[in-house]
């Protein structure tokens, strides 16, 4: 299926609100690094950037002809075979190391922006649940499995006329898997990927102690994670309003709607979160606030283009009730230390954007095809990353050793600190 | 036991692809589906409380 060709200045439009896009990663990042603690805040950072070079390298080299945006795969093409009567397009195939970029068509390039920038925020979110404990290259070397398979295969299957997207056309179910923004190829991948490497990783030491509750490790700078939130949303607007340009085929008219849908998801949840935890802890706490905005932007991503302002206010509301209760069930009744809280802010973030999509979209049959396409995010892409990362552990340890852990990952990977006039301290924690 | 229920949940995507094959159906289809994910999720609740058990096996 051949998307219309985009007009001149709605290509003008979505090129610039892509150059804008990088500040979301950049608010990611910034986020990561303040909550985790003060003697890792170099490694976190550096290790982003390190992260992002290696997704945009590797997925440029390999990753891109696998998601088949540039010729030899355009409009939809790739490898398919036939089931039930029906095309079964499963795996882009343009040529490696960008081949045929310059003669693709100006939508394809923008596409392809996109995709890249899409890589590079998605290797950031595991990276930020393994705080304080893996190693910068595991993270780089994670990111690398992302960037060249377990992305590409999304992406193709849901924006680049795969299976997914194809739902609609073979099998009446509206218009295909909807997913403007990444919810599902960014953040539900990414924050599937981030409970995989907590499990294989482990939590950080001192965490759960043997006796009593989960030790609270709070993290070391309230102000980067809120920046981080305020960066991410100028990001977030852009991103979310090329995505509905590029995947939902968008029209200038609802475009604004986009954006608009989008702030008021955010602030839903930010104003829920606030009084969700001001009711529970008597005062409300900033990084809880922090991920219940950041809840709300991720569920904003599957579904800011299809649904009504009114229905955004719902979908942002629920995102940020559901954020700080589903953080204390993950780490005091599953055991899973989540420093940065990935798995509730991208996977059940992505998880309920995308059911709502479903949920308020106009055409018949839209719920059902939501439902199939988290059904394969969950039931085929999870088991497969958690067995690619475990056997990828086999061979370059995710985590540091004890002594990285005790005296921070900065001095241990970098020889200096983030703040070096600060004294490295006894973490009371350690028991 | 986390690998068990790892194992089960591809079990769950396979139902959900064969609801779509199955069913022209809407509602037979989207019960199917449903069924699908409610496996996953099964599958999903195994590893979890695998990947306790080993915790705690590990604290011991």
């Amino acid at each position: 299926m051949t998307p219309p060709p985009l007009p001149d200045s709605l290509f003008a439009l979505t090129l610039v609100l892509l150059l804008l896009a990088p500040l979301a990663i950049a608010g990611v990042a910034l986020i990561n690094t303040g909550l985790g603690r003060s003697r890792s805040a170099a490694q976190s950072l550096l290790g982003s950037l390190a992260i992002l070079a290696v997704s945009v390298l590797v997925f440029g080299i390999v990753g891109a002809a696998f998601t088949g945006n540039l010729p030899g795969a355009a409009g939809g093409a790739g490898r398919t075979f036939l089931l039930a009567g029906k095309p079964w397009n499963w795996l882009g195939a343009a040529p490696f190391l960008l081949g045929g970029l310059a003669s693709a068509l100006p939508q394809a390039q923008l596409a392809l922006l996109f995709q890249f920038l899409s890589v590079a925020l998605l290797g950031l979110i595991p990276w930020g649940s393994g705080a304080d404990r893996v190693r910068m290259t595991a993270g780089c070397a994670i990111a690398a499995v992302l960037a060249a398979f377990l992305f590409p295969l999304t992406a193709h299957w849901i924006w680049t006329g795969g299976w997914l997207a194809q739902l609609g056309v073979n099998f009446g179910l509206g218009a295909g898997f909807a997913d403007g923004g990444g919810a599902a190829t960014v953040h539900l991948l990414g924050g599937l990927s981030a409970l995989a490497v907590i499990w294989i990783a482990g939590p950080r030491r001192g965490k759960f102690p043997r006796e009593g509750l989960a030790t609270a490790m709070p993290g070391h700078n309230a102000v980067y994670v809120v920046f981080g939130c305020l960066l991410a949303l100028v990001g977030w607007l852009a991103w979310n309003v090329a995505g509905a340009v590029l995947w939902l085929h968008g029209t200038p008219a609802s475009l604004a709607l986009t954006a608009v849908n989008t702030l008021l998801s955010a602030s839903a949840a930010v104003v829920a979160t606030f009084a969700v935890t001001r009711i529970r802890f008597g005062k409300p706490d900033a990084s809880l606030c922090a991920n219940g905005w950041l809840a709300g932007l991720v569920a904003s991503s599957a579904c800011a283009g299809i649904v009504s302002p009114g229905e955004a206010i719902f979908v942002g509301l629920i995102a940020g009730i559901g954020t700080p209760l589903l953080v204390e069930v993950l780490e005091l009744a599953l055991s899973i230390d989540d420093p940065s809280g990935a798995i509730t802010v991208h996977a059940a973030g992505g998880l309920w954007g995308l059911i709502a999509a479903g949920l308020f979209a106009p055409q018949a049959g839209q719920l059902v095809a939501q439902l199939v396409g988290i059904a394969t995010l969950l039931g085929l892409v999870f088991p497969l990353t958690y067995g690619l990362f475990a056997l990828l552990n086999r061979f370059l340890p995710f985590r540091a050793d004890s002594d990285g852990e005790r005296i921070g990952m900065d001095l241990h990977e970098l020889g200096g600190g983030a703040y070096p006039e600060f004294v490295i301290h006894r973490d009371e924690s350690y028991r | 036991m986390k690998y068990a229920g790892l194992l089960v949940m591809p079990a769950g995507f396979f139902l959900a692809i064969a609801a779509l094959l199955l069913f022209p159906a809407p509602g037979l289809r989207a019960a199917f589906v449903v069924c699908g994910l409610a496996v996953e999720a099964m599958g999903l609740a195994v590893a979890v409380r695998g990947h306790m058990e080993a915790r705690g096996e590990h604290q011991a």
